[in-house]
């Protein structure tokens, strides 16, 4: 997985982390229960502190993305989990509302829309 | 043993013209704790202290759950130390200097030490007086990782070392503390050191304790504050530490949580490490 902490970033080194391994985990490049790197391990490879890399995965743990265990490390939680899967509802939610804006931009009718995605569903 | 590898409690010096006065704090096991602070704020004489350079005159200083006066050559087994200048006999060979550790430490480890002096490029035939600063401390920090220290204490390591050895010698101390089981005290003031790699901060000023604690609250707790001479109103001065007033406007420190949003005019920055050094030690604090 690819982490770039940028110095001119306006957010904290920790939440550039966070934001970095969310998309991964959301992309399906981090597969449920496969391993974050090590904390330490990232932390010498980032020349980071300890602390901020802990920050990072604590908040990502609380947020539900990941879960520790003890000794072990830190592993990406099973998408069936219900807080990934409420991430994935607003991400859906989301797009929803940016297609109906679109639409309504583009004078596009309630009923066309509803084709369209058909559409889409079927051609998935 | 448990988790805090050092336990500075309550520790006073006086020296008559300057005095340490109730200094605490606590190193846990696995991080790099940065000591700052101006010169003569106290950082040497704290870490003379700690390896019982130096008799306190109250307080008590734990390292490994160990008493540092009562088991001082226990510890000492496991505690590495470079300071500012090589206390080793300048005209002898790096290769002496080795075999005279080898004979005071119990867990020296002479194939460790030949193989962080080639790491480091250490001539084993060259005399210490022979050796720039930078290599200088490379020597003693091979020394100190060759007897398995649990406990690193840098006086000042940095300075005189330029940025490519700078920047080895922290990919050193995160590689050191990297599995967890030991942890680093280093006091600097080249603060940029300081501001990735440390987890925790201690500042001293005036032989007190200013701040303890991890280095993003310690970061956060301030921002910096510039705005133009009109912006600066009565209510606002009161509350900006270490206020500098010209021509074109003010600048100065406040607490982030007095702050929100910036006043109207104003800007509010993020502060370095060294921005709090600096406006902080100007003046006598608030709370």
């Amino acid at each position: 997985m690819k982490i770039i902490i940028s110095n001119s970033s306006p957010l904290p080194i920790y939440e550039q982390i966070k934001q970095q391994v969310k998309a991964a985990i959301l992309s399906g490049e981090l597969k449920e229960n496969e391993p974050l790197p090590s904390l330490r391990e990232l932390a010498k490879d980032l020349k980071i502190s300890v602390l901020t890399t802990m920050r990072a995965y604590n908040e990502l743990e609380q947020e539900g993305f990941v879960t520790s265990i003890q000794g072990k490390g830190y592993y990406v939680m099973p998408r069936g989990s219900q807080l990934m899967q409420e991430q994935f509802l607003r991400e859906v939610e989301r797009a929803l509302e940016e297609a109906v804006k679109a639409a309504a931009m583009a004078n596009i009718s309630g009923e066309q829309l509803m084709e369209m995605l058909k559409l889409l569903l079927e051609v998935e | 043993m448990s988790n805090v590898v050092l336990d500075v409690r309550a520790v006073s010096k006086n020296y008559g013209s300057f005095a340490l006065r109730d200094v605490s704090f606590s190193i846990p096991k696995g991080y790099i704790m940065g000591l700052i602070g101006p010169n003569g704020a106290g950082k040497t004489t704290l870490i003379h202290l700690i390896l019982n350079l130096l008799r306190r005159d109250s307080g008590e200083i734990q390292v490994f759950g160990l008493d540092n006066i009562a088991d001082d050559s226990a510890i000492k087994q496991q505690v590495g130390v470079v300071f500012d200048s090589v206390p080793y006999v300048e005209d002898w060979k790096v290769k002496d200097v080795g075999k005279a550790m080898s004979l005071f430490y119990d867990g020296w480890n002479q194939s460790r030490f030949l193989e962080l002096a080639e790491k480091f490029h250490l001539d084993m035939g060259k005399k210490v007086k022979e050796l720039s600063r930078g290599m200088q401390t490379k020597l003693m920090l091979a020394c100190a990782l060759a007897h398995e220290a649990k406990l690193l204490i840098l006086d000042e390591p940095t300075s005189g070392m330029d940025p490519v050895a700078r920047d080895e010698l922290m990919d050193m101390l995160r590689q050191y503390i990297a599995d967890g089981e030991k942890s680093v005290l280093f006091s600097t003031h080249i603060t940029s050191d300081l501001e990735r790699a440390a987890d925790f901060i201690t500042y001293i000023r005036n032989g007190q304790l200013f701040f303890t604690g991890p280095t993003d609250e310690f970061l956060d707790e301030w921002r910096l504050l510039k705005g133009g001479r009109n912006d600066l109103t009565n209510e606002l001065r009161e509350k900006i530490v270490g206020l500098r007033e010209h021509h074109a406007g003010f600048d100065g420190l406040v607490k982030a949580k007095n702050f929100p949003v910036p006043p109207d005019g104003c800007v509010l920055d993020q502060a370095s490490i060294e921005d709090i050094m600096l406006y902080t030690a100007k003046e006598a604090m608030p709370s």
